[in-house]
């Protein structure tokens, strides 16, 4: 916390580049950082909670994050050069979450959009069970690198609940991962442009190639943006 | 029978059994004194009425909204009971073969708004308050000043001492909001209700110098010269939770639960979704706004603990955060783990709050009643040491101002009252917020039923109702002999138990009729 002050008033007084040196799983850093155009480098592990509520700045980590790395943001970028644990960019509502390695279970909850505010997340590796349950928009795109063939890069009860957006995975998804309201489909035109530029930022951002295959990508959309439709009687039922 | 109908009922086979859905309520139009001007049909969102061609005809499903009754210029309306009986049964009820009837016809899950209207009593009304008679005298609150001053956050303070013992300073040390009266509007989204309808809340908020729940809906930005009278609230639904939104309001909450549905998510049905709601929640137009059932960053009280500080830090330690929790049978140990986890006020929303729409069967069977919840979470916090750290904010069925008084009695330091307020606006509690088409334009999005509540009026109403409840509560405390409503926070010994069951008084340490002090 004390860490976070020094943060908060670093950019009170308008600095523009912030380089935090031996991070060791301090949390909340960032939290509610609003200017746009500011540019927070972490070397080391920042802990829970990075860049919650985040709205405009860029943070970059060299080095893993733990859970819950981008809570809520609503603009803004956070590009981590190793593993993001669990809950990673859960309700993001804008900006970009780029992850180098894999990230953990509930990745990705109800993300959602609105207008042109697109959130998306990029994950290299693999990401655990509930990828994206009750998302309302934006996308999402696992990307399985170093994943065996004909093995799965995301877990089961993928996007459960899901009413909106997308999820993208290069690599083996079964009808069985995915949660109810989720559906599999194939990739439009439109969806390959997206991809590549997601492809393309993930390839700046870490410098390195990834292959694009397009026969490899599974699509996961929600069925209906109304999933709950037809569930409920409203009956009026008196004493 | 005419033809028609026995052609609808040909093509219609289950009709038969749905009809068995009694209708409860009819207009009833005093034919001498209609005018003709159809005034009603307009008025009826529920499309009850239509106009035929020698007059008004009732269609069905009436929900005795009164809208009709107020708005018709000659008063020839009246809504009757209608006298339709079942066969009488004690355990199958109407309402237990009705809701029967209607989820064998459409399988679904009854939704209904509302408190509960289940028969359980009220423990409110069981209880009576005290007053001051020779030994402890009473105080004229006319002639002499009652504090009703109250506060929201959490209660530290340092006081400076000099050298020889007297008090030269105090101040807070963690932020502390304060309101003229112990009472707060609670969690009304806009989304929930109306524009108008939340724009009203707000301003009798400022106008009584109180607080307000924004709801989970955010706050639109027309109302941030409000937000200094709002607590902004965090569900799980995250809906217009910015940066902007929590460092702007005076206050954050946590929601975890709701009275009317505990452990239950909130549905918004796309229907409601207009473009203000999708602006505001920052979602697609006319989709569902669904919250998920928890959390998905809260799975323990250690979570909850790192949600608190996230807020904390990310308003800098500047407003109070709290905790709002549905009142569920386990109530205190949860409440000492909220303060624990850091807390700065817990708001506990007992079983008969209400809800814009919830699931009957949770609605009306799940949680706790408010007076239980209160006592119990008081003596739980006071036994552990902690009370003293937080505020406690009660809700869900405050229906007066003796309700009000009464909770305090029982351990809360605010009152939270929504219905009430919702009612000074014309509503008529007829549980059908739900279906988005409230008649007196508060539970709707409607353009034509919005504009139906003129918000300086609600404004001017709401404000009227509990400036009353305020003087009422002087009244009390005056008899009482008490000049500081915070004296009377969980004074329970200024409560008797008057009702059937004394082990519920055994269980809010309130004693019994009869039983003097000490
Ligand atoms: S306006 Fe209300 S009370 Fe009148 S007929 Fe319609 S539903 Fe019934
Ligand atoms: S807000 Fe409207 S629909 Fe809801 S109970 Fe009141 S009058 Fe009925």
């Amino acid at each position: 916390m004390a860490l976070n002050s020094e943060v908060r008033k670093a950019i009170a007084e308008g600095s523009k580049r912030i380089i935090i040196d031996g991070v060791m799983g301090q949390r909340y850093i960032g939290s509610a950082a609003k200017a746009k155009d500011l540019y927070v480098a972490i070397k080391g592990t920042p802990g829970n909670d990075l860049g919650a509520f985040l709205d405009g700045p860029t943070i970059e980590v060299f080095g893993n994050a733990q859970d819950m790395t981008g809570n809520t943001m609503s603009s803004g970028r956070i590009v981590v050069h190793g593993n993001a644990w669990d809950v990673t960019g859960l309700s993001l509502r804008g900006g970009r979450i780029l992850v180098r390695g894999s990230s953990g279970f509930r990745v990705g909850i109800h993300m959602k959009e609105f207008g042109k505010e697109r959130p998306a997340i990029v994950i290299g590796g693999t990401t655990g069970d509930y990828l994206g349950e009750y998302m309302a928009g934006g996308n999402i795109l696992v990307l399985g690198e170093g994943v065996p063939e004909g093995e799965s890069p995301v877990g089961s009860f993928i996007g459960t609940g899901i009413h909106g957006g997308s999820i993208y995975v290069r690599g083996k998804v079964e009808k069985h991962q995915l949660g109810m309201g989720a559906s599999i489909s194939d990739l439009g035109a439109e969806d390959v442009k997206l991809l590549d530029e997601l492809i393309t930022d993930f390839e700046n951002a870490f410098n390195v190639k990834v292959e694009r295959d397009w026969s490899k990508f599974t699509k996961i959309k929600p069925l209906s943006s109304r999933p709950f439709t037809g569930r409920f009687d409203s009956t009026a039922i008196w004493n | 029978m005419s033809e028609g109908d026995q052609t609808a009922k040909r093509k219609d086979p289950e009709s038969i059994y749905r009809n068995v859905i009694h209708e409860k309520f009819k207009p009833s139009i005093d034919r001498n004194l209609c005018i003709k001007c159809k005034r009603c049909v307009k008025e009826c969102s529920f499309g009850a009425l239509e106009w035929d061609d020698d007059g008004i005809r009732y269609k069905g499903n009436c929900v005795a909204c009164q809208r009709c009754v107020a708005t018709c210029p000659v008063k020839a309306i009246d809504i009757v009971h209608l006298p339709t009986q079942y066969p009488p049964h004690a355990s199958y009820t109407e309402r237990v073969r009705q809701a029967i009837t209607a989820q064998a016809t459409s399988g679904g899950v009854l939704l209904s708004s509302c408190g509960t209207d289940m028969p359980y009593g009220m423990i409110f009304d069981d209880l009576i308050l005290d007053s001051a008679q020779v030994t402890n005298p009473s105080i004229d609150p006319l002639r002499e000043e009652v504090e009703t001053r109250t506060y929201v956050g959490r209660r530290t303070g340092k006081i400076t001492l000099s050298s020889d013992g007297y008090i030269t300073g105090s101040e807070a040390t963690s932020p502390i909001v304060a309101m003229d009266m112990p009472l707060m509007i609670g969690h009304i989204s806009l989304g929930a209700v109306s524009y108008n309808t939340q724009l009203a809340l707000l301003q009798a908020a400022k106008n009584l110098h109180i607080l307000a729940g924004s709801g989970e809906g955010g706050l639109h930005s027309d109302f941030f010269p409000f937000a200094e009278n709002v607590i902004g609230e965090v569900a799980s639904g995250r809906f217009g939770v910015t940066a902007d939104y929590l460092q702007r309001t005076a206050a954050v909450e946590i929601k975890i639960g709701q009275g009317a549905k505990p452990g239950v998510g909130g549905h918004l049905p796309g229907e409601k979704v207009t473009e203000l709601i999708s602006s505001s929640r920052r979602i697609p137009l006319g989709t569902d706004a669904l919250s998920p059932y928890p959390h998905h960053d809260i799975y323990s009280i250690e979570d909850l603990q790192q949600l608190i500080a996230a807020l904390k830090e990310s308003t800098e330690h500047r407003v109070p955060v709290g905790v709002k929790i549905a009142a569920v049978h386990n109530v205190g140990a949860i409440a000492s783990g909220v303060v624990r986890a850091g807390a700065d006020f817990i708001t506990l929303d007992g079983f008969r709050g209400g809800t814009g729409s919830s699931p009957r069967v949770i609605r009306d069977h799940a949680g706790l009643p408010i007076e239980v919840a209160t006592a119990v979470v008081d003596k739980r916090l006071t036994a552990e040491g902690l009370r003293n750290r937080i505020t406690l904010i009660a809700g869900g069925s405050i229906r007066s101002s003796a309700d009000m008084i009464k909770v305090i009695a029982l351990g809360a330091d605010v009152a939270s009252v929504c219905t009430s307020a919702l009612i000074a606006m014309g509503c008529q509690v007829c549980q059908s917020c739900h279906r988005g088409v409230c008649a007196w334009g508060i539970t709707t999005q409607r353009p034509d039923l919005v504009s139906r509540l003129d918000p300086a009026i609600g404004a001017a109403r709401v404000t009227r109702l509990y400036t009353a409840w305020n003087e009422e509560l002087k009244e009390v405390l005056g008899a009482m002999g008490i000049d500081a409503v915070e004296s009377l926070v969980g004074n329970r010994d200024r409560l008797r138990y008057f009702g059937p069951n004394p082990k519920i008084a055994e269980v809010m340490g309130v004693k019994h009729v009869g039983e003097g002090w000490g």
